[in-house]
């Protein structure tokens, strides 16, 4: 049993975390709050050699509490904060970011921007160097807050320029707001990581006073450069740049391709689909076909219509054209064991019929191909179409009746 | 002690101190009319505690503080651990005679007054905080860091952010202060030669004159007082004297980082009697309150167990002969004897009396206890049967609450004061802003506490738990018979249970690993761990000790029958 009757001070202010821990845990403020009240004397006894010291815990808990309880003032964790600052130097340059991150998602962005102004110019001996990374973060913050106020200016400007109004101030200051953000933003995405928000940002800077150049290098290399992290979003960024500047569809499918290796359920990928379909080579529309197919792998994809429309329009016009039919053999062939009950199970033919019309009509189609128009799913809904009277589902029967021999030799 | 005259009768000098504080003298026995001086332990700057010729004390310039010896502060610390004694309804002759004789005795045994100081040793007064430049001369002067892993003391100070981390190094030029006089040479005394005086010392020091007046508190009720904050030990430094300035090394020796152990202080406090050849202690008669008697009624009543119990561990106490005074009496320095530990022995002699008459198998208890149910609920009239379930559910009940109240206390507990300590004068500021720091942390975090009144200190009492028959919703057992349990047999009331369950076969020898028996819950049915852990939480010490203590009582009550049978087994009949 944890009852032992002796005490030190070590095991006391241990037992005492623990029941901070459990209070934080359950949401019981007060009663964390309470006990970090007897906690904070382990400050005195500080074993600078733990991994986790007193300074750290109280730092944390401490934020915890002051975030969430009801009683607590954006000044009194100013006030916390500041202390917690001086508590310890070897982490002065954390809490100060942390703070900063704290203010802005509390809407006080100027007092965030002061506070990362504040810390940018810190100097402690070797500590600076040692704690470099925080302040290349620190700065990239301060970068992307003059990066909105830039953004503000810019907005402000252009609305005065539709009123016919010239403000030579405000764009002198966003001038200076862009030199500022440039310098910081370049700086943090040199170094491999994810910086999503900060590429945008940069871009939006480059594109804007018509360094396209620029532009275009800064997202190769996020995209590319192997020293980065893997990230589809870099693709996408770069995707969207060639596309809003008019690039040829080669590079613009390049990019797309890998986006497709690395997130195969991509919303982008219908886009893609649609660009490879239209290709001349038959390589890529073949690929198209494959991004479908990937892409309705996934749950998330189930009732998107647009998809099915698009993997409808190609396996139709593949059937009608009698060629390649081989393409489709290939893709089905993993398919054919799990598709069926995955997308069109008898269930799933009720529900599409009562939801969506058009979703059931592409899907029917789809399906009447690969499993033939006996199938579960293509007997419904045409039933239920023809029964409706809409017309394109007689015509769709018609045209499975045509070509109903093709599942056959899909699925020798 | 510093009476030297020949005794008028046998012409010896062996003097002791008679309960009045006479001096008697122990080669004839005689009493003689002289008795101590009040002695005033006030702290004064002439004091007279040092015969050694050091001249009059040296006010230190700069601080405004004065030379003090470490024995001086011990012997503030025992005059305001006395005062608050007093103040808990101790009698004034504790203090005023029985303590300070025993205190004096141990200065002059310990050769730090009273006594011609022996030749060759001499107080290399070690220059305090503030000066160190004659410090580099010496070559065998310890390092600090070897000064500190010198001591026993509990905590680890070492890594306390006062003192010097232990990462830096400590270059010789760093004085090896202590605002104390003689507090590193202290602290290298060998520790056997001379009993060196601790904190936990001064607890034991404080149990001893309590025992020589057979006052009626025990060492789990003194330990108790002072875990609770009424007897002063924590912190007590901070009553000292202003001018008594502490610092460095003093700190290793009046800090204290953790709670008084019973064992420790119970060990301590043998080893002084024996130290300071002390005599036969007064002895412990049937009407004295640590007599088992007296202690098994109280115990009886905190724990909310049927007066008719009270009996039954008057036969157990009568039948293995520990109520005589000869057992309970301390002899000091007599090894061959086992110690007796009133309060531990008390609650043993109940435990094995619940089981001779319960058994405790987790199954022959509940059994009673249904019959006890069935007379009750058909018998209104006549007193209550004692049912062992009922009175489970209000203690485990009590007990839990209780329990949960201690454990929070202990995750609640305050070590550090208002008075700041620090190792030397340059950490000085950085101490000081760390406790303001606190301090502020405190009052920020207090006010989000919500309306959680401060802990009012408790008002000491001896009994932690209290039963009243006056309440209705029948929680209280004292008054239940035990009937249901008893049956005669030649005219003697015996238990109906025929059986017993030895704790232990044999008991294992002190000496090889510390202790009779080693307790492991799961070995034990739940009622018998139960029944531990209730009279482990009034006292405030290990299972393990209460069942090292119902080992000893059960084999010397079942005694005959383990000597004759050469195979043992666990389960006897009586």
């Amino acid at each position: 049993s944890s009852h032992e009757h002796k005490l030190n001070f070590k095991k006391s202010k241990e037992v005492c975390l623990s029941y901070i821990q459990d209070a934080v845990l359950q949401k019981q403020w007060k009663r964390a709050a309470e006990f970090l009240t007897f906690y904070t004397e382990s400050l005195e006894k500080d074993f600078s050699t733990e991994y986790m010291g007193p300074s750290e815990m109280i730092w944390r808990i401490g934020t915890e509490i002051l975030c969430h309880h009801s009683h607590s003032s954006m000044k009194e964790f100013n006030s916390f904060i500041e202390q917690m600052k001086t508590l310890g130097i070897k982490r002065y340059l954390k809490v100060c970011l942390e703070h900063a991150f704290h203010l802005l998602c509390n809407g006080l962005i100027d007092e965030a921007y002061q506070n990362l102004s504040l810390a940018e110019s810190w100097r402690f001996g070797e500590q600076t160097a040692i704690q470099d990374k925080e302040m290349k973060l620190i700065q990239a913050y301060r970068g992307l807050l003059d990066y909105y106020r830039w953004s503000k200016q810019k907005n402000i400007l252009l609305e005065h320029g539709q009123d016919g109004f010239e403000d030579l101030s405000i764009e002198q200051e966003m001038h200076n707001c862009f030199r500022k953000a440039a310098v910081n933003l370049k700086e943090i995405i040199k170094i491999p990581g994810v910086w999503d928000l900060f590429v945008k940002c940069y871009v939006d800077l480059l594109e804007f006073y018509g360094d396209h150049n620029e532009a275009r290098q800064v997202l190769n290399e996020y995209a590319y450069d192997s020293k980065f992290p893997a990230n589809p979003n870099a693709h996408v960024y770069l995707y969207q740049f060639m596309k809003r500047h008019g690039e040829s569809k080669k590079s613009l499918i390049s990019a797309l391709k890998i986006l497709h290796d690395i997130v195969p359920s991509h919303e982008l990928m219908i886009d893609f689909n649609i660009m490879l379909q239209k290709s001349k080579k038959r390589k890529k529309r073949q690929l198209g076909l494959e991004v479908i197919f990937a892409a309705l792998d996934y749950a998330g994809w189930k009732e998107n219509v647009k998809a099915w429309s698009c993997l409808a329009r190609q396996v139709k016009q593949i059937v009608i054209s009698e060629k390649h039919l081989d393409w489709i053999k290939q893709e089905w062939n993993s398919r054919k064991d799990w598709w069926p009950a995955f997308h069109f199970s008898r269930y799933l033919a009720k529900r599409n019929w009562q939801e969506n019309e058009s979703l059931s009509y592409e899907k029917a189609l789809v399906a009447g191909i690969l499993l033939g128009k006996d199938c579960k799913y293509f007997k419904y809904i045409s039933h239920q179409g023809c029964k409706a009277q809409v017309k394109r589902f007689r015509i769709l029967k018609k045209f499975m009746n045509k070509h109903d021999p093709v599942y056959l030799r899909l699925s020798s | 002690r510093d009476f030297n005259e020949r005794c008028a009768q046998c012409s010896e000098v062996n003097w002791g101190l008679t309960d009045g504080g006479r001096f008697y003298c122990r080669s004839c026995h005689s009493v003689t009319e002289r008795t101590r001086e009040v002695v005033n332990t006030d702290f004064v700057s002439n004091t007279r505690i040092h015969t050694i010729s050091k001249g009059l004390r040296k006010q230190k310039e700069t601080d405004g503080g004065c030379e003090w010896y470490v024995c001086e502060g011990f012997q503030l610390v025992l005059k305001k651990q006395a005062e608050a004694l007093e103040a808990l309804g101790v009698c004034p002759q504790m203090k005023d005679e029985i303590l300070c004789n025993f205190w004096r005795c141990y200065l002059q045994k310990s050769k730090q007054a009273y006594c011609n100081r022996p030749a060759g040793e001499t107080i290399k007064a070690l220059s305090v905080c503030q000066s160190s430049t004659d410090m580099d001369s010496e070559p065998d002067r310890p390092s600090v860091l070897h000064l500190l892993s010198l001591s026993e003391s509990e905590g680890d100070l070492q890594t306390d952010c006062s003192f010097v981390s232990s990462t830096s190094k400590v270059s010789e030029s760093t004085s090896v202060c202590s605002g104390s006089v003689d507090g590193s040479l202290y602290l290298m005394k060998n520790r056997k030669e001379t009993l060196r005086m601790t904190m936990p010392m001064t607890l034991s020091f404080c149990y001893m004159a309590l025992l020589w007046l057979r006052e009626p508190m025990t060492l789990s009720d003194l330990l108790r007082f002072v875990v609770e904050g009424h007897i002063p030990y924590l912190n007590v430094f901070q009553h000292f004297p202003e001018k008594m300035k502490l610092c460095g090394l003093d700190l290793k020796i009046f800090c204290v980082e953790s709670w008084p152990v019973y064992e420790e202080v119970h060990n301590k406090m043998l080893e002084l009697a024996a130290f300071l050849d002390l005599p036969r202690f007064p002895d412990i008669t049937d009407s004295c309150f640590l007599h088992p008697d007296m202690l098994c009624m109280k115990y009886l009543m905190e724990a909310n167990l049927p007066d008719e119990l009270h009996n039954w561990t008057c036969r157990v106490v009568k039948k293995i002969c520990i109520g005589e005074a000869d057992f309970l009496t301390l002899v000091p320095g007599n090894k061959s004897t086992r110690k007796v530990k009133y309060d531990v022995l008390a609650v043993a002699v109940i435990v094995v009396v619940l089981k001779l008459l319960f058994l405790l198998d987790d199954h022959y208890e509940w059994l009673l206890s249904d019959f006890a149910e069935e007379r009750n609920k058909n018998n209104k009239e006549g007193g209550l049967y004692f049912e062992f379930q009922k009175w489970y559910k209000v203690i485990k009940c009590s007990l839990d609450v209780e329990q949960k109240k201690l454990d929070e206390k202990r995750a609640k507990y305050l070590w550090r004061c208002e008075k700041p300590l620090f190792y030397s004068a340059k950490k000085k500021s950085k101490v000081l802003k760390r406790r303001q720091m606190v301090v502020n942390l405190q009052n920020q975090f207090g006010k989000l506490s919500g309306s959680v009144q401060p802990a009012e200190k408790a008002n000491p009492s001896s009994f932690q738990l209290s039963w009243s028959e006056e309440n209705t919703d029948g929680s209280c057992f004292h008054g239940h018979s035990l009937k249901g349990i008893l049956q005669e047999k030649c005219g003697l009331l015996t238990a109906m249970n025929p059986d017993y369950w030895l704790c232990t076969v044999k008991l294992c020898t002190e000496k090889s690993c510390g202790h009779l028996a080693h307790y492991r819950e799961v070995d034990f049915p739940q009622s018998y761990h139960f029944v531990l852990r209730l009279f482990s939480f009034l006292l405030r010490i290990e299972p393990s000790y209460i069942h090292d203590e119902v080992c000893v009582i059960e084999h010397k009550l079942f005694n005959k029958k383990l000597c004759k049978k050469p195979k043992y087994n666990t389960s006897l009949r009586k």
